[in-house]
């Protein structure tokens, strides 16, 4: 079965962010990256996938010349290679044009099943997973909290969360299924993996190679226009409720009719 | 050209939920700000009982009532859209940044090639132009972005636009539209909905009693549970008592779980670890009880007790329990 897993580096979040000097992007001098969490999730669906049918987990990514790292982590984990796209002009794409170069990258190569984090967490958008099965032509479920691939009946099931439930459903593959957090428990990268990581080929790609038009990509090609940055108002710490447990829930419960208003 | 701005009606048992108006109420304010007309889509199947509360807020309802749309999935709810977008371009669309919103609307912005702004917790007027404010790097940043395209797509968060009255008496006018479906517009098959009759949604809930580590066990949590049925809350949880098997992921409240944005937010036994309170920072008023007196989550609390929490949440279920009989 040929396995492709869509990788995002993407910063890590425990680290306070701070804003560059025109208030206009984050400042990454201070950053560390990790991959995507969600990502994990459908590296370690498409491992068990491989496990299962046989054939090669390929990730993919599209970003700067470290996200190299994150085709590493994927690989030590037991992912075979790695396609990366990279190039200046890729700067300042929005979701849907990555999932047009993506998209454009995936129709060179053997796919049975495309697998996807559910959302990226410095980007927040959600959007790439479904638009790439959209631009594929191909069915997707986004947020898969289960997944069952049939090879031989050539289908996949996956639940994915709603309002108040969960949702069974079906899609004939290839398909894109994106991953939630439930999905599964990411292995480790083990030390024998990371050694024989370095090791695994990664296929370079730029938007030229892709056979792409430069206007099309990047801000000159993205719809959406960053315009600014801000970072969310500072919370006061408030007051602490002092006195014997049971004097403070009575003050609580008193502060919650009186001031929260909701009782 | 007729300026459309759609929303997308978001329904649960032939209801209308409180997101849908919110959107109306976001889509009305557009379209005083740049014209146009306001719209509602309904989809989906037996929905007509749903029209007339939509007619008060609209020019226009558009309805696609189909068997096959009795469940969302993304290709017969897209193929859905697709026949009305033929019908009528409309400028501008507003989905609930809910599960199903935020499935469909990057396939339609994929199909339509338009510009999409998703998990928007603001849509501002800047100088004649639309920006849309979301939340980036796990609710630590918030980016300002405009549009670049003929059509506008944008999910917006529940709970973060208040609702205005409708225009009642309203006299929208009703489009019923037919869409005839073939296999290719129906590869997505729901097997199964199970759905937890009487439990108040996480992501739309006003009062949320979460529990993390310090619970101590899944036992525990029927005191949370107690303090939940008291005040008509939703539970939640951390990741900590999420990975720990106590409570099912569907509760987990953070990066990696759910956004909420309740009026109140209890957290019990939370640290406040920089993840989770990347779920629930927005909450209006943040009660923490914890008995460590450093924990992060006491920066943000409006009100903080320092104690065990096995002391004091039983005691504070009593307690409004006495207030709400009195
Ligand atoms: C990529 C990534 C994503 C993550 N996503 C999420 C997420 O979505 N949601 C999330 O919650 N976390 C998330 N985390 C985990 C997060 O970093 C913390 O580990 C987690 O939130 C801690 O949960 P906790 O506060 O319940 O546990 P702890 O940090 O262990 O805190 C337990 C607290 O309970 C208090 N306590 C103990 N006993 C009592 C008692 N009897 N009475 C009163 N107080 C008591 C303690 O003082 C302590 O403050 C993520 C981490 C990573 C790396």
């Amino acid at each position: 079965m040929n396995i492709l897993v869509c990788v995002k580096q993407v910063p890590d979040t425990a680290i306070a962010i701070k804003l560059d000097a025109e208030q206009k992007s984050i400042d990454r001098s201070e950053l560390t990256y990790v991959v995507n969490p969600f990502d994990e999730y459908a590296i370690e669906a498409g491992l068990q996938l491989k496990e299962k049918y046989g054939g090669e987990v390929t990730l993919v990514t599209m970003g700067p010349d470290r996200a190299d790292e994150a085709l590493r982590t994927g690989m030590a984990m037991g992912a075979d290679k790695g396609v990366h796209i990279s190039d200046p002009a890729l700067e300042g794409s929005d979701t849907l044009v990555t999932a047009k170069v993506l998209a454009t990258a995936i129709r060179g190569l053997p796919y049975d099943i495309v697998l996807c984090g559910k959302v990226a967490t410095d980007d927040n958008s959600g959007q790439v997973g479904p638009a790439l099965a959209e631009l594929l032509g191909i069915p997707h479920i986004s947020g898969a909290t289960t997944l069952e691939v049939d090879d031989a009946a050539k289908k996949a099931t996956a639940t994915r969360e709603i309002e108040g439930g969960f949702m069974r459903m079906e899609v004939p593959i290839p398909a894109v299924i994106t991953a939630e957090k439930d999905l599964n428990a990411p292995r480790y990268p083990s030390l024998p993996g990371i050694m024989k990581a370095k090791a695994k080929p990664v296929d370079k790609k730029d938007v030229a190679s892709l056979g792409m038009d430069p206007s099309s990509v990047g801000l000159a090609g993205s719809k959406i226009q960053p315009m600014g940055m801000s970072l969310p108002p500072e919370r006061e710490a408030g007051r602490i409720i002092e006195g014997e447990a049971e004097e403070a829930a009575k003050e609580l419960a008193r502060l919650l009719r009186a001031e929260v208003k909701i009782l | 050209m007729m300026r459309n701005i759609w929303v997308l009606a978001e329904h649960t048992d032939c209801k209308l939920k409180r997101v849908t108006f919110e959107l109306l109420t976001k889509g009305r304010e557009i379209c005083a700000a740049v014209g146009g007309t306001l719209c509602a889509v309904l989809i989906g199947s037996g929905v007509e009982s749903m029209v007339p509360d939509l007619q008060k807020w609209t020019s226009k309802v558009w309805v696609v009532d189909h068997p096959s749309l009795e469940n969302y999935t993304p290709d017969a709810y897209a193929k859905a859209m697709t026949t009305l977008f033929e019908k009528e371009r409309p400028i501008m669309l507003l989905l609930a940044a809910s599960s199903n919103g935020r499935d469909l609307a990057p396939k339609l912005a994929a199909r339509f090639d338009g510009a999409l702004a998703s998990s928007c917790t603001e849509v501002v007027m800047d100088g004649g132009r639309l920006v849309a404010v979301r939340p980036v790097l796990g609710e630590t940043a918030f980016v300002r972005v405009g549009f670049k395209s003929p059509l506008q797509i944008m999910t917006v968060r529940p709970n973060v636009i208040p609702v205005a009255e409708p225009e009642s008496p309203s006299n929208g006018t009703v489009e019923k539209v037919d869409v005839t479906f073939d296999e290719k517009d129906l590869r997505t098959k729901v097997l199964e909905v199970t759905k937890a009759a009487g439990k108040v949604e996480l992501t739309e809930a006003s009062i949320i009693v979460s529990g993390g580590r310090g619970m101590g066990g899944p036992e525990n949590f029927k005191m949370l549970e107690e303090l939940a049925d008291v005040l008509g809350a939703a539970i939640g949880a951390s990741r900590s008592a999420v990975d720990a098997g106590w409570r099912p992921h569907s509760e987990q409240v953070g990066q990696t779980g759910k956004v909420v944005n309740p009026t109140l937010y209890i957290a019990c036994g939370i640290s406040g670890a920089i993840q989770h309170l990347a779920g629930m920072k927005t909450s209006r008023w943040i009660v923490a009880i914890n008995k460590d007196p450093e924990a992060p989550i006491f920066k943000m609390a409006n009100f903080g007790i320092v104690a065990n929490l096995f002391d004091v949440v039983p005691k504070l279920a009593e307690e409004i329990k006495v207030m709400k009989t009195d």
